[in-house]
C-alpha cells in the first residue's frame, strides 16, 4: 500500500494533539502548517526541541540510561547511526524517507551529498544520523577516525542491489576489518537496498551472494561470526522501516524488559501481536516475541497514519468554550483508538498512546472480543505504568519544555 | 413501479479526449484502485457501462466513453440519440497538459450541442485534470483561464456548467466527485435535515455522511465552533484517509477491497472524540463530538436507534417489501420496534 500523495499529506511532526503543549509562538498555526513540506516541518520541530536535546537536564537522573552504548565514552549519550556506502547507493534517500517523511518518488531529485550531514533525531531516545558522502575514504590519515567512530551505535552500510556490488563489498570489508581493531563492538548492518526493482528469484540470489562474499572475506581474515547483519530494503515499501526498527532495537538496552512486558500483556489479554511504535518515525522499538510478519507491521503503520491524520483535522486549538459542564471533564488523557472489522470475526485493532513519543498498537486475537475491552484497557494501563519506570524521561520532559 | 425505477437510474456520461484520465478516475473512485495502479489500464474501447448502486435509491448508470476520435465521431452520428438521450449529468474531462487544447474545446462544443438536443436539462461538470503536472504557483491562474475559455464554448449550458481542478494524486478528485454526487442524490434535503436533528440530539460538533464503497461524502452538518475548523478541506481529506485505510486493510487481510469494511472506528483524545460507524447499508456516519465519555456513549446508542429512519430514506419513498427486509438486517433487528429517532438517555 503505497499512496504517494498521502504520505506527503501526513505532516509527521504532529503527535496526538493534546501533546502539543510545547508549541511555542514560532510554531506554525495549525491552518497553514499543512501547506509546508513535511521535511521543513520536521526541521522546525528539531529547532524547537533542540535545546532540550543538546543539554539533557540533570535534576532527575535517569535510572536506566536511554541508549548509551558500550563504545561511547560518557559523552552526550546520543548514539550515532552512520550511513555509509558507495555513491548513489541511496543513503540520503533512506534518511529523507525515514526521518523526514519525504515521499519516495521525490527522492529522485535529491542532490549528491558532498559533506557529512549530521541530523539529530529527538524522539523516545535521542540519536544522530550521519549521512556520509560516498566518495570519502574514512581511513585516510587526514580524517579524525576516532571522532567519527567513537560514539557510533551502528554502522549502516548501504549496497545498491541493482548495481555492480563487488567494489562496495570490498570497501565494506576493508571498513569492517579496520574497525575490528579499535571498535570491535560496533554493529554493522548491511542494507541490500533497491530490491524493489528485482524479481523475486534474482533478489534472493543477490542477497545470498552478498552475504556469502562478505562472510567469506571476513573469515579469510580470521573474523568468524563478526557482528554483521543483513537486510533487504526498499524505500517504496515498509521494508526500510522494518530494517531500521531492527537496527534501533539493538541499541535499546531495555529491549529484553520491553519484550517481557509485551509478552505478558499479550498472553494476559489474548493479543495476537503487539507493537510499541515511535509515533514520529514509525519505527517500532519493541514487539512481543511471537513471530513477526511484515503484513502486521504494515497494518499498524498505516493505522498510525489514520489516527494522526484525523487527530490533526479535529485536534485544532479551539477557543475556550463557554463554561458548560463538558469543559471540566476532559475525556481521555492518552489518545486511544480501535477499529473493528466487519468480516473478520472478533479481530480488531487497538491503539493506545503511551507517552509523547510512543504508542502501543495491538492486533487483537479471535478469542478476545471487543466486549472485553475494559479489561484490555486496564491491563494496558498497568503496562503503561511499568513502561514509565523503564523510560523515566517522559515525565522529565514535561516541566523542562514548558519553562523553555 | 416502472416509473420509480426509471427515476432511480441516473445516466452519467464520462467523456473527454483519449488519454485524458477518464477511466483512471472511474477506477479510483468506484473500483478501489490506488492511484499508481491506473497505469495498468488500457484504452477504453467504445463505451464501458457500469451500474453503481449508490445510497440504495440512487443507481448511477455510468457510461465511460472511449475518447478516440473514431468513437467520438460514432457517438455524434450513428449513436447520437442512444448516447445523448436522457442524460442526467455529463462529466467532461480536459487534460491540462494537452497540446491541442483548441481541438479539445471544438470536440467539447460538438458534444455539448448533441447533448442540448437530446437532454437539454442535463447538468455539465468540467474537470480540468492532471493538475499535479502544473507547477503549484501557476495552477490557479491556468485553471481559471482554461475554465473561462471552455465556458465561452458551452453554448446553452454556459451559465450552469461547473469547473473543478482535479488530480488523482490528491484529494481534489474527491472534492469534485462529491459535488457531482450531491447533485445526483434525489433526497439530499431530507437527509440533511434529519442529520441536523440527529446532530442536535447527540450534541455532535460535526456529522459527516459518507457513502460506503466510494468513501465519497454525501452531506455534512457542522455545528457551533467547529465551523471555524481551519481545515476546510477536511471532508475530502477524510475521504481519502478512509479510502487509503480500506486498501491497506484489504491488502493485509487478503479480503477483496469491496468487503474490507470496518464496522466501527473510534478515536478518543483529550480534545475531541471521533468515530465512524455504519449507518445504513450504503453509508457510514462520521461523528466528531466533544471529549466526554458520556456524550460518546449516548451518541453511539442514538445513532444505532436512528438507523431505521435513515434506512427508510435510503430506499425509495414507496417502500417495497423485499428491499425493506434486506435493510432490516442492516438495521439491527430489535431496535426497529423503538420509536425512531427518539433520544435515549
Amino acid at each position: 500500500m503505497d499512496s504517494h500523495y498521502r504520505r506527503s499529506s501526513v505532516s509527521s511532526h504532529h503527535f496526538f494533539p493534546h501533546d502539543r503543549h510545547y508549541d511555542e509562538p514560532e510554531a506554525p498555526p495549525p491552518g497553514p502548517s499543512r501547506l509546508k513540506p513535511g521535511a521543513q516541518l520536521t526541521m522546525m520541530r528539531f529547532l524547537q526541541d533542540l535545546p532540550d536535546a543538546e543539554a539533557p537536564p540533570t535534576d532527575v537522573t535517569p535510572r536506566y540510561h536511554t541508549g548509551r552504548l558500550p563504545n561511547s565514552k560518557a559523552g552526550d549519550g546520543k548514539p550515532r547511526l552512520l550511513l555509509m556506502g558507495q555513491r548513489r547507493s541511496g543513503k540520503s534517500s533512506i534518511s529523507s524517507v525515514v526521518f523526514h517523511k519525504l515521499p519516495p518518488s521525490e527522492t529522485l531529485y535529491l542532490e549528491t551529498t558532498t559533506r557529512i550531514k549530521k541530523e539529530s533525531m529527538h524522539s523516545f531516545m535521542d540519536f544522530q544520523v550521519w549521512d556520509f558522502p560516498g566518495h570519502l575514504d574514512y581511513f585516510d590519515p587526514a580524517f579524525d577516525v576516532d571522532n567519527i567512530f567513537e560514539e557510533i551505535g551502528a554502522l549502516i552500510w548501504v549496497i545498491d542491489a541493482q548495481d555492480e556490488y563487488l567494489e562496495a563489498i570490498m570497501r565494506l570489508n576493508t571498513t569492517i576489518l579496520n574497525l575490528q581493531h579499535s571498535y570491535p563492538n560496533i554493529n554493522v548492518e548491511v542494507f541490500v537496498h533497491k530490491v524493489d526493482g528485482l524479481s523475486e528469484d534474482y533478489k534472493g540470489d543477490t542477497f545470498r551472494d552478498i552475504i556469502q562474499r562478505v562472510q567469506d572475506e571476513l573469515s579469510d581474515h580470521g573474523y568468524e561470526n563478526a557482528p554483521v547483519s543483513f537486510y533487504q530494503t526498499s524505500i517504496y515499501d515498509h521494508s526500510i522501516f522494518e530494517a531500521f526498527s531492527k537496527v534501533i532495537q539493538k541499541l535499546i538496552p531495555q529491549l529484553p524488559t520491553l519484550e517481557a512486558l509485551l509478552n505478558s500483556l499479550c498472553s494476559t489479554c489474548k493479543i495476537e501481536k503487539a507493537y510499541l511504535f515511535d509515533i514520529m518515525s514509525k519505527i517500532y522499538i519493541a514487539t512481543d516475541t511471537s513471530p513477526t510478519d511484515i503484513g502486521s507491521y504494515e497494518i499498524c503503520s498505516d493505522y498510525i497514519d489514520v489516527v494522526i491524520d484525523v487527530s490533526e483535522i479535529y485536534g485544532w486549538d479551539r477557543p475556550a468554550e463557554n463554561g458548560n459542564a463538558e469543559v471540566v471533564e476532559n475525556g481521555n488523557n492518552d489518545a486511544e483508538s480501535l477499529i473493528t472489522m466487519e468480516k473478520k470475526g472478533n479481530n480488531y485493532l487497538y491503539l493506545r498512546e503511551i507517552n509523547k513519543y510512543l504508542a502501543l498498537i495491538c492486533l487483537m486475537g479471535d478469542d478476545s472480543p471487543a466486549e472485553k475491552k475494559a479489561v484490555v484497557d486496564y491491563n494496558v494501563g498497568v503496562f503503561q505504568d511499568a513502561l514509565k519506570q523503564v523510560f523515566p524521561r517522559a515525565e522529565r520532559d514535561l516541566p523542562v519544555i514548558q519553562t523553555s | 413501479m416502472n416509473t420509480t425505477k426509471r427515476q432511480k437510474q441516473r445516466k452519467v456520461l464520462l467523456m473527454g479526449k483519449s488519454g485524458a484520465g477518464k477511466s483512471s478516475m472511474r477506477s479510483i473512485v468506484f473500483s478501489n484502485y490506488v492511484a499508481k495502479d491506473v497505469r495498468r489500464l488500457g484504452a477504453t474501447i467504445d463505451v464501458e457501462h457500469s451500474n453503481i448502486k449508490f445510497m440504495g435509491n440512487l443507481m448511477l448508470n455510468l457510461w465511460d466513453c472511449g475518447g478516440q476520435d473514431g468513437f467520438v465521431e460514432n457517438y455524434l452520428t450513428h449513436q447520437r440519440t442512444h448516447v445523448f438521450g436522457s442524460v442526467a449529468v455529463l462529466i467532461f474531462v480536459f487534460d491540462i497538459e494537452s497540446r491541442e487544447f483548441q481541438a479539445d474545446v471544438v470536440s467539447y462544443s460538438n458534444i455539448i450541442r448533441a447533448l442540448s438536443e437530446s437532454s437539454p436539462s442535463a447538468k455539465v461538470f468540467c474537470l480540468i485534470h492532471k493538475m499535479d503536472l502544473v507547477q503549484s504557483r501557476l495552477r490557479v491562474q491556468l485553471f481559471e483561464e482554461r475554465a473561462e475559455y471552455i465556458r465561452q464554448a458551452s453554448e446553452g449550458f454556459k451559465d450552469e456548467v461547473e469547473f473543478f481542478p482535479t488530480s488523482i494524486w490528491d484529494q481534489s478528485l474527491y472534492k469534485a466527485w462529491t459535488q457531482i454526487i450531491y447533485y445526483l442524490i434525489p433526497n439530499a434535503g431530507t437527509i440533511e435535515s434529519l442529520l441536523q436533528q440527529l446532530a442536535e440530539v447527540i450534541d455532535a460538533r460535526e456529522l459527516i455522511l459518507y457513502e460506503r464503497t466510494t468513501c465519497l461524502m454525501v452531506t455534512h452538518v457542522t455545528r457551533g465552533m467547529e465551523s471555524q475548523n481551519p481545515f476546510i478541506d477536511r471532508f475530502e481529506r477524510i475521504s481519502s484517509i478512509l479510502k487509503t485505510h480500506k486498501q491497506s486493510m484489504a491488502k493485509h487481510t487478503n479480503l477483496p477491497p469491496n468487503i474490507a469494511n470496518f464496522a466501527e472506528m473510534q478515536i478518543k483524545t483529550g480534545r475531541f472524540m471521533f468515530f465512524i460507524t455504519r449507518l445504513t447499508e450504503n453509508t457510514n456516519l462520521a461523528a466528531s463530538i466533544p471529549p466526554s465519555e458520556q456524550v460518546f456513549n449516548a451518541a453511539r446508542v442514538n445513532i444505532m436507534l436512528v438507523r431505521p429512519r435513515f434506512a427508510e430514506l435510503d430506499i425509495a419513498s414507496k417502500p417495497r417489501l423485499g428491499m425493506q427486509q434486506a435493510f432490516a438486517h442492516g438495521a439491527e433487528g430489535g431496535e426497529r420496534e423503538r420509536k425512531d429517532g427518539e433520544p435515549a438517555y
